[in-house]
């Protein structure tokens, strides 16, 4: 194992890095001679380049496995690396016009560092790494939401947010300590070769709970997802974007490998006619919980961004439908819709970050005639909400259905899953309740001023670009699913 | 040219309209209508081939187009057209034209009403067409978002409220069927979504029997099935003119159609197990929308509640499963939405933009301010009446006749209504377009000499324009002409109703 070929196999990180720091010394160069826009401008534009050398690196990447399966790189990660890069640029633009204050430099360079965690935690096959990983992007994140220096909601948001991600913590590293004392092993085939030869132990129960509530938080499914609302709501607009989409692809893929790949040999049962202990059991009752909860907490919300949280918990739920399916649809169907969602949910706090700043909140209210002050995001906003609420032709619809289609595949003889697929079907009639009341604020209500608002090009764009995407998969999911899938068979 | 372009067509005048400067309403208007008039162009040129075809002794499946969509799930892009659902994609393009002429007067956000009326339009053409069960799932959910938009931006009465609630029994009931499709994709095993070829492979049978009230009940619901009907009155009544014509005219059929194409042909034992049930319940919707229209007070739920009534005729004529009952049923559809559509004008557009009260109380007199307006709903009334002459007859008297052959009982309580439907429509005309005698007896200025001088009237109102009339005379004519030449759509029907399976002559 030489170093240049750790150093090329984290190509992309390295990149990440460079650019963090280029930006960091640009900003602090420049904050003596411009303003505050003016260096969100070109520190902003320092890093969506430096992210779409990333890309370019990361299209080079060559199948490898690291310091002995570590640190894994084939196309799958590549797949997913790309997607938190491209979350990422996405996020950077959003930032470029958010009022973040003045320390513009630290802002950029901290959001790649969080984005560099992400991909070190899609590659990470090792328990150790995993959680490294992890801490990094948190601190980050945690970082992050502090960024509104003025407002104490945001300061709220944060030493929560911190709070909540360090018992969490504990819990997965208490788990995965477990996990090594009963395995003797951290590389995660080799836990499950393991696991399968000596069968389940009733440490390795307690294991399996601690992790699954330590990404339980991460994730934010009830019952641990009571930081999310208040860390999406005080959080700075685009970070909120950035939590939701590009921490939450990271561990969800990471979730996924860990249950399908270390935990495979205890499974366990979540069919209504016969349910045994088992992670797939544990993940039922999450879900139905979230489902639930979420959808139902989310109707009486007044601020669009805790709406959208306690709509990300429920979507939570909804993956985890697919997550204990249990087999290679289910977790193709996980990773297209992980895929999808975040576009979506990042085009949607994109929309909320342009306007929610020039109409001077983001209450329900704020948004009141949207569709004639900004007709062009408002109508963004219409696909990304649709698209949440799952109907089509868009991406949301085709990912939920192949979600729900993967959890009744996995028992079609008895339709044992088919209870989850029925509670999640009709909490999406109740989320379409309240979504299409954020939407009617839009487009019903009549405005107090009419003024038009102006909002910058490359933004639209870019936010237009995720709908197209949105779109795209919802008219023509075949291409991505077909890799995925492929790419989940080599898993 | 191809079927399907009259989707394809619809939704191009959607975008179409997005593009056009908000300002520019005439031209978005006539952009809308020659949309709306070349889908049904398209329509036509197609039915009469199809109609010629038909009369030349075949019966059959025409396919339009069949693509592989997603092959991971075995879903095709499958549209098709026969004898069933191409009077009902002719009926979406009259309605359409007719829509767009009675929408002409609105002023407000004209560019996004427009947009969104013609993507459901087209969103309607689609579900007629589809046969892959996803296909057509994706059509029918794409119809139900802007159904809302139309209505809470542009209706009236509590219009929030009814868009919610249509939005959301709508949305329920495409739940149901969602589970359902699910369902009947795994029991068939076959890996496909396309409805020919599950059709052909039958389900087990203890499935069916609980599959088939899934997605029965779930279509049932947007086909103002009793006891889930209750979305319909209100939306109707919330809902701007075009969109009620819309919702009633097309949308009602929406759910009655996927209950014929989804329901009976993919489950024929579950059919078969819970056809009394669903025949009883649709006495019941026919006999109790009746007898709610006959108690109102508002003109508009009059025609609100007069159309669960007659969905409950489309529902009576599938669960008879016999050639005459079916084909009345699919008859009663198109019937159905001619007339609503009809009379839902002659209320929302004739008399309620002009005089901004719909109370039978308050309105009175009409026959002499809006003398087309009358013309009109006394066609349209006495259409609804199934009287001979007019397409309603035909299909509801061979409604009855299949139900007859099912049970005397069934007929026999179903034919009482007409009789009801008589009455309320009486009853409106009476209190709308006369009854000036009252009304002027009530007011101050009582004495002598009103309502004897022409002219004379309490009313001063603009007079009925000239988009009106050219929709009134199209969908009066349309009435008409297939009342005395019903073969014109009847064979068709007939043809591709026996090909059903289980169906007894």
């Amino acid at each position: 194992m030489s170093y240049l070929n750790l150093f090329r196999a984290l190509g992309p990180e390295v990149m990440l890095l460079v650019t963090a720091f280029v930006a960091l010394t640009c900003d602090l160069v420049l904050q003596h001679y411009r303003d505050i826009p003016h260096r969100m401008r070109v520190t902003g534009l320092i890093t969506v380049v430096g992210l779409l050398g990333t890309i370019l690196v990361l299209t080079q990447q060559t199948e490898a496995a690291l310091l002995g399966g570590t640190l894994v790189v084939n196309t799958l990660t590549v797949v997913f690396k790309l997607v938190v890069v491209v979350l990422t640029i996405l996020t950077v633009i959003i930032s470029i016009d958010y009022p973040i204050g003045r320390h513009v430099g630290e802002y950029f360079a901290t959001l790649l560092f969080g984005a560099i965690g992400m991909l070190l935690l899609i590659s990470a096959e090792e328990l150790i790494t995993i959680f490294v990983a992890l801490e990094l992007t948190s601190l980050s994140l945690y970082i992050l939401t502090a960024f509104h220096k003025g407002a104490l909601k945001s300061q709220e948001a944060a030493v929560k947010y911190f709070m909540f991600g360090a018992i969490s913590s504990a819990f997965l590293l208490f788990g995965m300590s477990y996990l090594y004392g009963v395995t003797g092993a951290t590389n995660l085939r080799e836990i499950a070769a393991v696991i399968q030869t000596t069968g389940s132990s009733p440490l390795l129960v307690v294991a399996l709970l601690f992790i699954l509530v330590g990404f339980g938080f991460k994730v934010a499914v009830v019952p641990f997802h009571l930081w999310a609302p208040d860390a999406y709501e005080g959080a700075p607009t685009p970070v909120t974007a950035f939590i939701a989409t590009g921490s939450k692809v990271a561990s969800f893929f990471v979730l996924t490998k860990f249950v399908m790949l270390s935990f495979a040999g205890m499974q366990g049962a979540a069919f209504w006619n016969h349910l045994t202990p088992g992670w797939t059991m544990l993940l039922a009752f999450m879900a139905v919980a979230s489902m639930v909860l979420g959808n139902c907490a989310a109707i009486v919300q007044h601020n669009v961004k805790r709406l959208l949280a306690y709509s990300s918990i429920a979507h939570a739920g909804y993956i985890f439908v697919g997550l204990l399916a249990a087999s290679v649809t289910g977790a193709t169907s996980v990773f297209f819709y992980v895929i999808v969602y975040a576009l979506t949910n990042l085009g949607a706090f994109g929309v909320v970050a342009a306007l929610s700043e020039k109409v001077g909140g983001d209450e329900l209210e704020h948004f009141d005639g949207m569709a004639k002050r900004a007709p062009f995001l408002s109508l963004l906003m219409l696909i990304f909400i649709l698209s949440l609420a799952g109907v089509p032709p868009l991406g949301g619809f085709f990912g939920k259905f192949y979600l729900f289609m993967a959890a009744v595949e996995r028992d079609s003889v008895n339709f044992g899953l088919l209870w989850l697929v029925i509670i999640g079907i009709a909490m999406s009639a109740v989320s379409l309740y309240y979504y299409l009341i954020l939407l009617k604020h839009m487009y019903v209500h009549k405005a107090r001023n009419e003024e038009r608002l102006k909002t910058p090009v490359y933004l639209n764009a870019a936010l237009a670009a995720a709908a197209v995407g949105v779109v795209y998969l919802g008219l023509n999911p075949q291409p991505l699913l077909t890799l995925l899938k492929n790419l989940v068979e080599r898993l | 040219m191809r079927a399907d372009w009259s989707i394809y067509i619809s939704f191009i005048g959607a975008g179409l309209v997005m593009l056009l400067p908000r300002n520019a309403k005439n031209l978005i208007r006539w952009t809308a209508l020659l949309t709306g008039t070349a889908s049904l162009t398209v329509a036509l040129i197609g039915y009469f081939a199809y109609n010629s075809w038909i009369k030349a002794g075949n019966a059959g499946l025409w396919d339009v187009v069949n693509i592989p969509w997603i092959t991971a799930l075995g879903t095709h892009y499958h549209l098709a057209v026969d004898g069933i659902n191409y009077p009902l994609v002719v009926l979406n393009g009259f309605v359409c034209v007719t829509g767009i002429l009675f929408s002409w007067n609105i002023e407000e956000r004209v560019k996004e009403f427009f947009a969104f009326f013609l993507t459901l339009i087209g969103a309607v053409y689609g579900v007629f067409m589809a046969m892959d069960l996803f296909l057509l799932f994706v059509f029918y959910e794409l119809a139900i978002i802007p159904k809302y938009f139309i209505i809470a931006i542009w209706g009236s009465t509590r219009k929030e409220y009814g868009a919610m609630k249509l939005v959301l029994y709508s949305f329920v009931g495409s739940a149901l069927v969602f589970i359902g499709v699910l369902a009947a994709y795994f029991a068939a095993g076959l890996g496909t979504f396309d409805i020919l070829e599950l059709a052909k492979h039958p389900i087990a049978d203890h499935i069916q029997v609980w599959v088939f009230p899934l997605i029965f009940v779930g279509f049932g619901v947007l086909a103002g099935m009793w006891p889930f009907h209750t979305w319909a009155p209100t939306g109707h009544v919330a809902a701007p003119t075009a969109a009620s014509m819309l919702l009633a005219g097309v949308v009602m059929k929406l759910g009655a159609y996927g209950c014929l194409r989804a329901a009976m042909l993919l489950f024929p034992a579950g059919f078969e197990h819970w056809r009394w049930v669903i025949a009883w319940l649709a006495v019941i919707a026919i006999v109790y929308g009746a007898a709610v229209a006959l108690v109102q007070k508002d003109f508009k739920f009059i025609i609100g509640y007069s159309s669960v009534s007659h969905m409950g005729f489309v529902l009576l004529g599938l669960a008879t499963l016999n050639v005459t009952g079916m084909s009345g049923a699919v008859l009663q559809m198109f019937s159905h939405g001619v007339v609503a559509s009809l009379l839902f004008a002659v209320v929302g557009r004739m008399i309620y933009d002009r005089t901004h009260t719909r109370q039978l109380d308050e309105l009175g007199g009409l026959r002499k301010a809006l003398p087309f307006a009358f013309w009109t709903f006394l066609i349209g009334g006495t259409a609804s009446m199934g009287l001979p002459g007019f397409s309603g007859f035909v299909a509801e008297i061979q409604v009855l006749i299949g139900a007859f052959q099912m049970s005397p009982w069934l007929a026999a309580v179903a034919a009482a209504s007409i009789a009801i439907t008589a009455a309320y429509i009486l009853l409106a005309l009476h209190k709308v377009f006369f009854a000036e005698e009252e009304h002027a007896g009530t007011t101050p200025a009582h004495g002598h000499g009103h309502g004897t001088v022409a002219g004379e009237s309490r009313w001063n109102l603009p007079g009925i324009t000239c988009p009106e009339v050219v929709a009134s005379v199209i969908l009066m004519a349309l009435l008409v002409i297939v009342g005395l030449y019903p073969s014109i759509m009847l064979d068709m029907i007939k043809a591709n109703v026996a090909l059903f399976p289980g169906v007894t002559p």
